[in-house]
Order: C-alpha cells, then structure tokens, then sequence
C-alpha cells in the first residue's frame, strides 16, 4: 500500500491518470444517481433496482452492436425503450407501494432488481460483455497519460442529456408538474395535477436516464448482469451524501466518487474497489448520524 | 371466551411444538437423503426468527443481518484453529496443511469455537448498534446492507483469515453418516433453542417495552425506557443465535469462504427478511411457518425450474411484499382474531368504522 502511495508522489503523471478516469466514469454515475434522487424525492420510493435499470441500458447498446450498429445509436432507442418499461414497472408494482411504509419500496425495487438480474443472466449468460465503439485511444503528456476518445464522448453525452433533463425541468409542463408535486403532492392534487401520472412519468423518465446511463457504461467499461447492484449503491451513496433535490451536489458527488474509486483500487489493490464504495456509504451515514446527533435528532 | 380462546390457543401451540419435535427427531432417519436439506431448514427458521426481533417486534428493518452469521462462522474457524496451530500458516497453505485433529481436540475446538462465536457477536452487535442505530427507517435498511457488503469484501481481502480463496474446517473425526447426524441435531436443537429463548422474552416486559419502540420511538423514550439499551440488548440476542448458527453452518459445510458462504447478503441476509414477511413478522410462529413455506417453495423450485429459480423468487419476494405484506399469520389475525386472544371490542371497532367512513 505505501508502495503505490509513493509511487503516486514520483509519478505525478499517475495522479491524473487517475483523476482523468474517476471523473469520467463518475460523470455517469451522477446520471443515474440523479435519477434515483428524482425518484426518491418525488414518489418518496428508494430504488433498488437502479442498477439493474442501468445494466438493461447497457444490454441493449450490446444488443445493437451484435446486430452490426454503432452503439451511440442505442442511445435514444434505449432511452424510449427503457421509457416504455419504465411505465410498466410503475404500473405493475410501484404504484402499489408509493403509499406504504418506506421499506416496503426497498424491499419490492430489491426483488424486481434480482428478477431483472436473472432475466438478463439467462438471455444473456453470465460472460462479461462491452459494446465496442471502435473509437481510438489519446495518448496526452507525450504518451504518459491515455485517454480514450469514446470517454469524452461520453463524457459530452453525459453532459447534453443532463442539461436536457434540468431544461426539461424548469420549462415544460410536465416538468413544472413534478416539481410541483414533489413540493406537496396534496396541493398539486388540488390544484389540478394527476399526481399519478405525474408519479408514472417520473418512475419512466428515471428509467429512461438509467438507460441512457447503460448505453454510456457499456461503450466505456464492461457490463454483466450482476453488475447492477454496485450501481445501486453507488446512487444511494451519491444521493445520501448530496441529499435530495441537489443537483450540483449530485454532480460533484458523483465526480468525486468515480475518482475516490480510481485511487483506492490503485492504492489498496482492486479487489478493495467495491469495499471503498460500500465503506463510502456508511461513512457517508456516520457523518450524518453525528451532523444530526449535534441537534439532538437522528437520520430519517 | 377469552378462557375458551386462551385453552384453545395453548392446545394448538402445544401440539403444533410437539409435532415439530417429532418431526425433528424423526426426519433424519424418516428421510436420510434430505437430512442437509432439512438441516438447512432449521438454519432458516432460526435466521427468521432472529431476523424477527428486531425487524417484526422492534420496527428496525435491518438487511444485513448476515453479518453476525458470517461473523460467527469465522469466528468459530479462527478459535477452532488457533487452539492448534498457527492460523496464519494455516490459512497461507490454503488447505495443504492438514493437520490432525484428534478426538478430544476437535470436540473441545468446536464447542469453544460455537460459544465464543455467539458471545463474539453480540459484542460485536453492541460495537455495531452504536454506529446505525442514529439512522431511522430506508436509512437504516440501507445503511446495514452497507455494512454486511463492506463486511464480505474487507474479509475477501484479509490475508490472514485466508482471503478470497477461504479457509477449509478442521475435519470430523468420524464417519460420513454420523458426521451429517451430528451437524443435523446441532442445527435443530440451535432452531429450537432460539424459538424456546424468544417464547420465554416474549412474554414478559422486553416485548411490550420493544413494541414501544416500534409504536413510537419519542413516546417510548418520553415515558422513561431507555430505548439505545435495549436495541442494544435486542440485537444483541439476535447476534448471539446468529453467531452460533453460522459456526455450525461454517463446519457443517466444511469450507467457509467470504463471499457465498459467509456473507450472503443478497441471498441468505435478504431471505430471512422475505421469510418473516411471508409468515407474517412480529408474530412468534409467523417467521417459523414462513421460513418452512419459503424453504420448501426454494427448495422445489430448485428441482422443477432449472434456471428459472431465480427469477421465480424474484417474483415471490415482490408478490409477497407488494400484495401480501401482513403474511399468512397477520392475515390469518385479521380474519380470525379471536383466535389469537385479541378481543374485538363491537362498540369501539364500530365507532372507529364511522369515523374512517365520515373522513372519506
């Protein structure tokens, strides 16, 4: 561990390396966290399928390039497609749960994840999968640091549909409707707004993003169906740590984790990556619990 | 007829434990080609069980329970292998050394290695409750399947518990057959020491008092009960049986390894939850009858739908979640109360009808 810690101070080229890749994975995990905060501030629903929505994404930008098609194309099919199932899941099983207590939507979303897992698992077998972009790899500081071209497309990507969706938010009526009743649903109801559909074009719209989210992992890292769950809990952390309703929070949370990642897996050795995020999390909730306990009140 | 209810109420209960102990008793040589599966069933039913006290009874739905069977299943393999021999070198020859064991060495192993896993737990569980018991409701739930995740990874990287590639138990000395009875009857009598332990909580204050803290935290706090002190001491009781279930799990399965065998969190950690929702959670027999439900619904499963398990379980857990939630015996109460000795006093319940009709 010293080893690479020193390493890291001789080759300073190595830290950017480094950041350069946490950033630009990070870029996606803050899509797929800000869908999930929308979600949870809404519909009041924490889901734990989010990952899994993301992964589905991903299989369908690797379903294009089997078929001979350049997976930047899946992009808008997943985002509809993933729309459409999107509804349905609503339909089906969130809409019961949108009035309960808050774990029962925990527990519902964990086993829609596991059926999606093993649905993709059969369709797809358990090899780990990438959708090739065949972009070309940018070698900066003479050849010290790489950089693959589809990262920043990705990155760029990452960025127009973000601005879309806050432009989204901010003008058009739907937008303004679930701004509306994520503030106070009751009102909203009053108001005039089916709060229903209102909830079901959120759940869509989430699933879209995590699609769209899919589409960009699967051209710049490698899917599996198992792989969900990570991701899952790379949001919740995202979304604890920036808390709701933030989006610029989310962003630099989301840089921040993507890069936190990149450092541990290089200081501590990989097989300590998935254990920086977890240990993140509870961090992340300890922090909290003692921001809380300072005024006598707890995390809830 | 709450005289009539409470004999009758008793008389079912009787029966129904005795009927269990028979079957427990017999299983094993009614059905030797099933004796693991139902070993496993009384694991289950314990799992339930602990999971039920805090997440039925208390109202903290924890998902990472499995921590304190993983934790007691490592427990018990690092004591049972330190009395002996040097763990370290042990674990670095990744089952290449194998040392005999004898007789008395084995026994005394064990048995030390199972008594220090439960104790091991519980302070670990009181060490553990200081850090989540801040955290209220989703964060709760998250926050402990947080900690059980972490868990299976720190251990998969701790060289000198052997890491990912796991540890392989100290062997029974003895034969194959009364090796598998062996490890049956610790796993019912374990079952069954867990259930008698809960009735016997169960029926005096520490139930009323955790209920309390299900109902309303503030209320029961304003009232005077020192609510930290017993989610300590609650979760606490459900370390213990825990930590001793996965000791004997950890050397009835023969090799211990972090990931599928210790800390199953996605599977074992969150069927435990979905086994006390399907029998009904915050009942004494629900986690019982929906741990035998959900075992034998997994268990057929696994033989007719090769493949498709899974996705069938999937499909169980958000069909019971979704739909289903009070479980059979929360239904069953609802239906039938005075069968459970709730009475159902006319003159209020229809007062009470009114009222919800005149808000609508």
């Amino acid at each position: 561990m010293w080893d690479n810690i020193s390493l890291l101070i001789i080759a300073p080229l190595l830290n950017v390396q480094l950041l350069l890749d946490g950033v630009l994975i990070g870029a996606i995990f803050a899509l797929a966290a800000y869908g999930l905060a929308l979600v949870w501030g809404v519909t009041n629903v924490k889901n734990l399928a989010q990952g899994d929505l993301v992964i589905m994404g991903g299989y369908i930008a690797y379903v294009f390039t089997t078929l001979g098609i350049h997976p930047i194309l899946a992009l808008p099919v997943a985002m509809v497609l993933m729309f459409g199932f999107g509804w349905l899941i609503y339909r089906l099983i969130i809409s019961h749960v949108i009035e309960r207590d808050l774990f029962t939507s925990l527990l519902a979303t964990f086993g829609l994840a596991l059926v999606i897992q093993q649905l993709l698992n059969l369709i797809f077998g358990p090899d780990v999968q990438i959708a090739e972009s065949g972009f070309d790899i940018l070698f900066l500081f003479g050849g010290q640091v790489t950089l693959a071209e589809i990262k920043l497309v990705a990155l760029v990507l990452a960025g127009v549909l973000a601005a879309m969706i806050v432009f989204f938010m901010k003008t058009s009526r739907m937008g303004q409707a679930i701004r509306a009743t994520a503030q106070n649903a009751r009102a909203a109801k009053i108001m005039g707004i089916n709060t229903d559909r209102v909830y079901a074009f959120t759940f869509a719209m989430n699933a879209a993003i995590c699609g769209a989210a899919g589409v960009l992992i699967s051209m710049i890292w490698v899917i599996q169906p198992f792989f969900g769950t990570s991701y899952s809990i790379r949001s919740f952390v995202i979304v604890t740590a920036a808390g709701l309703g933030n989006l610029p929070g989310v962003i630099v949370a989301g840089l921040g984790l993507g890069a936190a990642e990149q450092f541990s897996g290089f200081v501590l050795g990989a097989e300590f990556q998935q254990a920086t995020v977890v240990g993140l999390l509870v961090l992340v909730l300890i922090i909290r619990q003692l921001q809380m306990r300072r005024q006598r009140r707890v995390v809830s | 007829m709450t005289a009539i209810g409470k004999k009758r109420r008793s008389t079912f209960s009787i029966l129904g434990q005795l009927a269990i102990l028979v079957f427990g008793v017999a299983a094993p040589f009614l059905f030797p080609a099933y004796t693991f599966q139902i070993a496993m069933l009384w694991i289950m039913i314990l799992f339930a069980l602990t999971w039920d006290i805090m997440g039925g009874q208390m109202g903290y739905n924890s998902l990472g329970n499995i921590l304190f069977f993983g934790a007691g299943m490592y427990i018990s393999a690092v004591v049972q292998i330190a009395i002996v021999y040097d763990v370290a070198e042990y674990t670095a020859a990744f089952g290449a050394i194998k040392i005999d064991f004898t007789t008395a060495q084995y026994f005394t192993g064990f048995a030390l290695g199972v008594i220090m896993a439960g104790l091991g737990c519980a302070i670990f569980a009181a060490i553990f409750g200081s850090m989540v018991f801040g955290l209220r409701g989703p964060y709760f739930a998250i926050g402990t399947l947080g900690v059980a995740l972490a868990a299976g990874e720190l251990v998969g990287g701790w060289d000198y518990v052997g890491g990912g590639s796991g540890i392989s138990m100290p062997v029974y000395p003895g034969d194959v057959q009364p090796r598998a009875l062996f490890f049956y009857f610790l796993c019912f009598i374990s079952a069954i020491a867990t259930f008698m332990f809960l009735k016997w909580v169960y029926s005096g204050r520490f139930k009323t008092t955790i209920n309390a803290i299900r109902d309303d935290e503030e209320k029961a706090e304003a009232m005077g009960i020192h609510t930290t002190r017993y989610k300590v001491v609650a979760w606490g009781i459900a370390a213990f049986f825990l930590g001793i279930s996965g000791a004997i799990f950890g050397n009835m399965i023969g090799f211990i390894e972090p990931l599928e065998v210790a800390f199953p969190t996605i599977t074992l950690g969150i069927f435990m939850v979905v086994m006390s929702l399907l029998g009904g959670k915050g009942t004494l027999w629900g986690p019982v009858l929906g741990a035998t439900l959900f075992h034998l619904f997994k268990e057929v499963t696994w033989i007719y739908l090769l493949g498709w398990q899974w996705v069938a379980l999937g499909t169980l857990i958000i069909v019971n979640v979704v739909f289903f939630q009070q479980g059979i015996l929360g239904w069953a109460q609802d239906k039938w109360p005075e069968w459970f000795g709730i009475v159902v006093d006319e003159k209020m319940s229809a007062e009470q009808e009114t009222a919800r009709e005149a808000a609508q």
